[in-house]
């Protein structure tokens, strides 16, 4: 017994309220306040401010040995672990009372925060207002946690519905454009939901959860069931031919602003792919993807601007496979002398590559060449005929190609004996080497198709701008690739999909997340890696080593861990 | 197998091509100079003031690389985010106390005792940052993959950046500079900024009372020997968590120090600062030969100085432009060269194969 309960509740309401302070004071809260999720009711920031106290709540009601507490006590940790958590929030409030230049020194907590903090009732009523909203969220997760399933679960899948809804609004706004305003304005206010549509949406979710659980599942297994095996073919037919239908009818849906979200996301996923050759098959660390992606947009720059710096003034199409190949023999250039270094050091050193391709862009050196900090302008559109590729629109399509080329080639390689030769060099570099494995051709193979694919994305980037700096080929993209490899699921090709539109995707469509991109990414980079190192959407492969264990530990006997929705 | 051998030799054979043409490279550069006196003419007195800048800046690399070089010989594991430890303890320093004290007058008025309060702040704000990172992102996954906590380390490095960039902002911070260390002082005929011999006297000072603490106390030998053998320490009856956790403090203790030193050097302070150096620093650690403290001083030093020395030296030899452009590749490509050829460094042993 060396913590009691209510230890517990003290030590997650103060950890919860340092965060809470934390997020406040680097500003998250405040610049997420522009954001409603419904509107006058609830913002992005106040979401992310309060939901510290609810977690806090929710967590403070387990003891050590992961037991459920009496309603009693629960609920009582669960109001000391909020009211803790406005502890340190108050302690920023106050702080900005005692030093009123405060502000010189932590440049985010400013007066609107303040006021949003405290309610615009000034910092002394306005911390007990806090105090008092943080205990009962408190305790409403401690109440949350101690309902019954049954109840939990519909209440669960309804905020969460209602909550996605809201956030994405924008999105929606964006694609009932076509509709006449005012039947838009009746379920939208200017970014939020309206709140009579939030509580029809948390409604709604809540009668669909409850309808699933207690008849819906069943129903739908057993008309699985009953489907022979042509019915499944055909069935699996039609959700293929409406989904590419959707594919390909998204641009037209979606509008000019989402295709070009959706043409960025692209570019990742394209690289993104190459670079889970490179990490998720091969297991070899690259920091320096983004020299290959350089490669490939200066190559397509040089040989198709009509600039002063064009070489060759070629067309699109032929200088695609050069700037391809370009870039994929860089990527065997700067495999060789790294062939015999491992993990960490390997890592290091293709960071330095990187850097060095950036500085030298940028430098006086290759000024004549590429254009040093002026970068390469006028470059080539592709062209098919007399049709040139301008809208996003276009684009769209020609980034899809890119990406099912890479998906294919991928998918292919993966099942191929070359693919066996990869993962094996990943498991065991020394056993696959003992196995006849030719270490220098497996290597520098992953190397070579990463860099291609890289370069096939720098190809199109640098056509869809039109120009290039150096300055966007800055380490942060690499960074930016390897996340969205790791949190989608190493070695996972829907993994990489999801990824890109998660960690690419949704700061484009929050624009309010722009300044806190790459924290949030730190933070999902280490959560990944503790609470689901398999990724979102892990492979086939991962997820049967990972969950090996526990497979044959519930083989064997009954006694699984009931695992919940949140903490699983 | 004779599939293989050719192969490796193949391999063999391009780098050494790689490496003679860069050997021939500095041989041409360096001859060009000197001989023929290509690019700018420095006087004696500029080389002294490259050589000067180069060690106060290799001090610094030093200091920083003590991090990298204990952690990794202890855990095997690069601390990628030790860089922002660096910059957690400047900024903080520099924004909370150093710039109030500036603004009261307190600085001139007392200003070693200035610069030991700021310094202070540093060395405690570094050492949280670390102990927090410890905790959270590496402590968990002490038996995972060796890949899992460099990744981990690199998602802290981005998280501390821009937490502090979100706490004091994205703009240049200027750190104020006490007044009797501004000029120079003359030393056997040369002159010498005051800063940079501040500095270098510092770093010395600190890595010998480093190097004391790791030889001559218990707590040391207590380091040394889970550097050695995690197991047996243990079986020791030595406290295995308590001393890694020892080692992050001490590691970004030195670097909350070097952090007060690059304010008085750069007389700024930005929350980017610690991705660079972090990256030279680790630079210095291999030069010198991982896991060893008096390697990382020696790295540390000649890395400042090559990187000083280089671009004026080679390549405007070279007839490079704009070669003070060139500073970071110059350290970069000295960062390949020594893992290509001599991954154990000058000082270091040779490392068994799990360890490199």
């Amino acid at each position: 017994m060396s913590q009691s309960p209510i230890g517990r509740a003290v030590r997650y309401g103060l950890l919860a309220g340092l965060i809470a302070a934390s997020v406040s004071a680097i500003g998250m809260v405040e610049t997420f306040n522009e954001r409603d999720i419904i509107t006058g009711f609830l913002t992005l920031g106040q979401l992310l401010l309060y939901s510290t106290s609810i977690i806090a709540g929710y967590l403070a009601v387990r003891t050590k040995d992961n037991e459920q507490l009496n309603a009693g006590p629960a609920l009582l940790n669960g109001f000391v672990a909020g009211l803790l958590t406005a502890v340190p929030v108050i302690i920023l409030i106050l702080l900005t009372v005692a030093f009123p230049t405060i502000r010189n020194s932590l440049v985010n907590v400013s007066p609107a925060l303040i006021n949003a903090l405290t309610f615009g009732q000034g910092p002394y009523a306005g911390s007990l207002i806090l105090a008092a909203v943080m205990a009962v969220l408190g305790l409403a997760g401690a109440a949350f946690h101690i309902l019954p399933e049954k109840v939990e679960k519909p209440l669960f899948n309804g905020v969460m519905a209602t909550l996605l809804v809201g956030l994405f609004s924008e999105v929606l706004i964006n694609v009932f454009r076509p509709f006449p305003r005012q039947i838009v304005r009746i379920f939208f206010g200017t970014k939020g939901i309206q709140p009579l549509i939030a509580i029809i949406i948390f409604v709604a979710a809540v009668l669909i959860t409850i309808w699933w659980e207690a008849r819906g599942e069943q129903r739908f297994a057993r008309r699985r069931a009953s489907l022979t095996e042509e019915d499944k073919q055909r069935n699996r037919r039609i959700t293929l031919i409406a989904s590419a239908v959707l594919v390909l009818a998204a641009p037209w849906i979606l509008g000019l602003y989402l295709t070009e979200v959706m043409d960025v996301v692209g570019i990742f996923i394209i690289m993104g792919l190459g670079l889970n050759i490179v990490v998720g098959f091969a297991g070899l660390l690259d920091l320096g993807y983004v020299a290959f992606f350089a490669i490939g947009a200066y190559m397509m720059g040089l040989l198709t601007s009509t600039g002063e710096l064009g070489i060759a003034g070629m067309n699109f199409w032929m200088a695609l496979p050069i700037s391809v190949l370009a870039a994929t023999t860089a990527g065997i250039i700067l495999g060789i002398p790294v062939l015999r270094m491992r993990g960490d050091y390997l890592a290091i050193v293709t960071l330095a590559f990187g850097e060095i391709i950036r500085v030298l862009a940028a430098s006086d050196l290759l000024k004549g060449a590429i254009g040093g900090a002026q970068g390469i302008l006028k470059i080539g559109k592709p062209e098919i005929l007399s049709f040139v590729f301008i809208q996003p629109q276009h684009f769209y399509y020609l980034i899809l190609a890119g990406i099912a080329l890479a998906w294919f080639v991928s998918s292919r390689l993966r099942d191929a004996r070359l693919g066996r030769r990869w993962m094996a060099l990943r498991e065991d570099e020394d056993v696959a080497e003992a196995q006849g494995i030719n270490l220098v051709s497996t290597k520098l193979l992953a190397f070579a198709i990463g860099a291609s694919f890289s370069g096939l994305a720098g190809a199109i980037f640098a056509s869809r701008l039109s120009s290039i700096f150096p300055h966007s080929f800055n380490l942060l993209i690499s960074i930016n690739v390897l996340c969205l490899v790791i949190v989608g699921g190493i070695g996972s090709l829907p993994g990489v999909v999801l990824g890109a539109f998660v960690l690419v995707g949704m700061p484009e469509l929050l624009r309010e997340f722009a300044e806190y991109r790459l924290l949030l990414y730190g933070a999902l980079l280490i959560l990944t890696m503790l609470v689901r190192p398999e990724g979102l959407w892990p492979s086939q492969i991962t997820r049967r080593e990972l969950h090996a264990d526990a497979e044959e530990a519930a083989r064997e006997g009954p006694q699984h861990e009931d695992i919940h929705p949140l903490v699983g | 197998m004779s599939q293989r051998l050719k192969d490796i030799d193949y391999i063999g054979l391009v780098l050494w091509i790689f490496r003679a043409f860069i050997i021939l490279l500095v041989v041409v550069g360096i001859f060009n100079k000197i001989v023929r006196g290509y690019g700018v003419d420095y006087t004696i007195d500029d080389w002294v003031d490259f050589i000067g800048s180069g060690l106060s800046q290799g001090s610094l690399y030093a200091l920083i690389a003590l991090g990298y070089t204990m952690v990794y010989g202890i855990l095997f594991m690069i601390n990628f985010a030790h860089g922002e430890f660096f910059m957690a303890g400047g900024m903080t320093a520099t924004v909370l106390l150093a710039t109030p004290l500036a603004a009261a007058g307190f600085m001139n008025d007392q200003p070693i005792l200035y610069m030991v309060i700021v310094m202070i702040l540093s060395m405690v704000t570094a050492m949280a940052i670390s102990l927090i990172t410890e905790r959270i992102a590496y402590r968990p996954l002490r038996n995972a993959p060796r890949l899992v906590p460099l990744i981990t380390a690199i998602g802290a490095s981005f998280f501390w950046q821009y937490f502090f960039r979100g706490l004091f902002g994205g703009t240049i911070i200027p750190f104020p500079v006490p007044e009797i260390f501004e000029g120079r002082v003359d030393i056997l005929g040369f002159d010498f900024l005051k800063t940079r011999l501040v500095v270098m006297a510092v770093a010395i000072v600190s890595l010998l009372f480093l190097y004391g603490l790791i030889m001559r106390t218990k707590t040391g030998k207590a380091i040394r020997a889970v550097a050695e053998d995690k197991d047996v320490a243990a079986l020791m009856g030595i406290n295995v968590d308590r001393t890694i956790t020892l080692t992050f403090a001490i590691g970004a203790l030195m670097a909350g120090i070097a952090a007060v030193l690059w304010g008085l050097v750069f007389r700024q302070v930005h929350f980017f600062m610690g991705f660079v150096p972090g990256i030279k620093a680790f630079t210095a650690a291999v030069l010198g030969g991982i896991g060893s403290i008096p390697g990382a001083a020696v790295g540390g030093l000649l890395l400042g100085v090559i990187e000083a020395v280089a671009p004026p030296l080679v390549l405007e030899g070279l007839n490079v432009p704009g070669a003070h452009q060139l500073k970071d590749v110059t350290a970069f490509t000295l960062l390949i060269l020594v893992l290509l050829f001599r991954p154990q460094g000058i000082v270091g042993e040779v490392l068994s194969e799990e360890k490199a």
